[in-house]
């Protein structure tokens, strides 16, 4: 176990180092942080100065050493922008952002399991091929256009007016396709509870969890067609082993034969898919934080981004890559939990 | 009353290119702690047979006719919800690979505390105990430790056993066993037979044996089947059967046997191969194979082509071939000669 922790470790530690180096070789591509920090009034030769002080001068080789052997120490740089260490900025906008990614992990799970279980148990029926058919769709809508209708449909509202309103039906009918309009769909809300740190909860009131709805739900968007998929193509070839056949002729009820003997098999490849999905959620915020405004990292390092602040830009990339090393090790372990057939994690035979 | 009643069974799979006959107009019974063969190459229709007894057979699959009476309940008509009280409980199966059999992911306790609890109101504790004295009657060395491993830790042999122990787990009545063997090490096989042998000996078991194997056949059962293109063309006691085979195929399977061949000379094969149960010849599905199709004049035989053969009683056997009284003779006629 603690072997296995640390092999991990080294990986999250080869992993920051690649990502490191290739964030610092594109800085130069993204375009001049001086300009973003001072006014137009400045002279040339202050600005030289500012540059010089910052380093920014120097050669690619020392000014990533200078950066490495800060980073070791634990200090990635100061925020252009903000002024203030680079990791504290993250730190900042880091809960907001995994409140997201779990909402939507919340949504995937709940969601894409009695789906996909259900339309493999009955891959005929008008309910499975319903999902089927919406579950494309699902897939092939980038999350900004499904965020945006969502708000169109779910905060602005939409009055149909296409049936007689004359008639009763008529009314009735567009009574139902229309929608008030009233889910929030900017920010986090006024309503959060601090739980410690920079941790701000979006989980413990009423109007946070009501801003939390529609930036989940768009998240999930892409990622929950994909999983029911997944389970169901999963658990239809599950159905066909021999030891599904074998649990059915032991005179045990359906019920268990599917959620017990089949289920269990299923979820062995969609843990591992799940694992480096979550990760690559977090990158999707980006659009998703971009959209409904949520003052998440993904925002942040859009922001970064435009205003050439290299070392928020280093930071973010490496904690995200850290992320996916974090996600993956826990995955891993809970497979091994589950598949009694991989011992990575040292427990007795 | 036979305990286990088989009557003009017929399954069919509704394919895409229409209904294939898997298994005609087989019928036979089982009696108390009897031991029944089923035997015939692959894709004669013996397995399709055994699933279809406790309705298991996979879709497009289905029961078209004839009816299964097991004690008088009527099993092809019977619900779901009913099958699941008999099945693993009065009737239960042995599946052909051990080694697939087994739910890689949930302890070998788990999977027979499960099946115990279906069936029986008891305790996980009482249940862990029957299951423990069952690996010790299928002789598993250090059973307390095998409860709590999973599959992958056990060696294939090791693997039937435990399904022999689970098949026998509520005491059933009848154990359908799909080639137990098969999927086994050779000198593996006639340990689990014996065992299996023994162990139905020992609790009146009736057993319904699958196999390929004629040497295994005329060792543990009474009775046998011999099926050829989903039907069946003989059938009666083993050691007659094995015998004095009265069918052309049931002859050439038997000569078939390395122990039959001249040393030095090819095996006795009979030339040919299995129809296709979607592309069946007319008439006798066996006669495009069959060495006595030609009378002594050359001409072929037009009734094996027009016709299927109904069972001829010849001894205690039954064989479904136009010809048997005429073979018979021959061979009464050679044997006087010599």
């Amino acid at each position: 176990m603690i072997a296995f922790l640390i092999k991990r470790l080294m990986h999250a530690v080869l992993v920051m180092f690649v990502i490191s180096v290739l964030a610092f070789a594109i800085q130069d591509n993204l375009g001049d942080p001086i300009q973003q920090m001072v006014g137009q009034s400045v002279p040339e030769s202050e600005r030289e100065a500012l540059r010089e002080r910052l380093g920014l001068n120097d050669s690619f080789m020392v000014q990533y050493v200078r950066f490495a052997k800060n980073a070791v120490q634990g200090d990635f740089g100061y925020s252009y922008f903000y002024r203030e260490p680079a990791l504290s900025v993250i730190a900042r906008h880091l809960p907001a952002t995994l409140e997201l990614v779990f909402a939507a992990t919340l949504i995937i799970v709940i969601f894409s399991v009695p789906i996909g279980v259900y339309s493999a148990i009955k891959p005929r029926s008008i309910i499975s091929r319903f999902f089927m058919g919406v579950s494309i769709i699902g897939i092939s809508i980038p999350v900004f256009l499904t965020a945006i209708v969502l708000i169109q449909i779910f905060a602005i509202g939409i009055t149909v007016s296409i049936f007689p309103e004359s008639t009763g039906w008529g009314a009735w009918l567009n009574g139902l396709f229309s929608t008030q309009g009233n889910m929030p769909s900017f920010g986090r809300g006024y309503d959060l509870v601090h739980v410690v740190g920079h941790w701000d909860t979006n989980l413990a009131s009423w109007n946070g969890l009501k801003h939390l709805v529609l930036p989940a739900i768009s998240l999930a968007s892409i990622m929950l067609p994909l999983f029911i998929r997944l389970i169901r193509a999963e658990m239809m070839e599950v159905l066909q082993t021999e030891y599904v056949k074998y649990a059915r002729a032991k005179g045990i009820s359906m019920r268990r034969v599917y959620f017990v003997h089949a289920l269990k098999n299923t979820m062995l490849p969609v843990i591992t898919v799940g694992g480096v999905q979550i990760g690559t959620m977090v990158a999707y915020t980006i659009l998703t934080e971009t959209v409904f405004q949520w003052p998440g990292m993904g925002l942040m390092f859009l922001d970064a981004i435009n205003r050439a602040d290299i070392p928020l830009i280093v930071s973010y990339l490496m904690i995200v890559g850290v992320i996916f090393v974090v996600t993956n090790t826990i995955v891993d372990l809970i497979y091994g939990y589950v598949n009694p057939t991989v011992k990575l994690t040292g427990k007795p035979a | 009353m036979a305990l286990l009643e088989v009557s003009q069974l017929d399954v069919r799979f509704a394919l895409r290119q229409g209904e294939v006959k898997a298994i005609r107009d087989v019928s036979f019974t089982l009696e108390r702690g009897e031991r029944l063969g089923i035997v015939g190459e692959s894709g004669a229709g013996k397995s399709v047979a055994a699933f279809s007894l406790l309705n298991l057979i996979a879709k497009p699959g289905f029961i078209a006719g004839g009816s299964i009476t097991f004690e008088g309940q009527t099993l092809n008509t019977m619900s779901e919800r009913g099958l699941r009280k008999i099945r693993g409980n009065r009737i239960s199966m042995i599946f052909q690979d051990p080694m697939m059999t087994l739910n890689p992911v949930l302890s070998i306790g788990e999977q027979m505390v499960e099946c115990l609890k279906a069936h029986r109101r008891i305790s996980s504790k009482e249940a862990r105990a029957i299951a423990l004295d069952k690996l010790r009657q299928v002789q598993i060395p250090s059973p307390e430790k095998r409860l709590d491993q999973y599959p992958h830790e056990l060696s294939g042999g090791m693997r039937q056993r435990i399904i022999i122990a689970i098949a026998l787990l509520l005491d059933p009545d009848i154990i359908i066993a799909d080639e137990p063997t098969t999927a086994l090490d050779v000198t593996i096989q006639a340990e689990i037979m014996a065992l299996l042998l023994d162990l139905c000996e020992q609790h009146n078991v009736g057993l319904i044996l699958i196999t390929h194997d004629l040497g295994v056949v005329s060792q543990v059962t009474q009775r046998m089947l011999v099926m050829y293109a989903g039907r069946v063309i003989e059938q009666g006691p083993t050691r007659e059967i094995i015998n004095d085979p009265q069918h052309p195929y049931t002859q050439g399977l038997i000569n078939a046997l390395p122990q039959m061949a001249t040393p030095g000379e090819k095996l006795n094969q009979i030339r040919g191969s299995m129809p296709s149960l979607s592309n069946l010849p007319s008439g006798c599905a066996f006669h495009p194979r069959c060495d006595f199709i030609k009378r002594a004049d050359g001409q072929t035989r037009p009734v094996c082509i027009e016709q299927v053969p109904g069972f001829v009683q010849a001894g205690n056997c039954q064989a479904a071939c136009h010809m048997v009284a005429e073979l018979m003779e021959d061979r009464r006629l050679k044997e006087e000669s010599q």
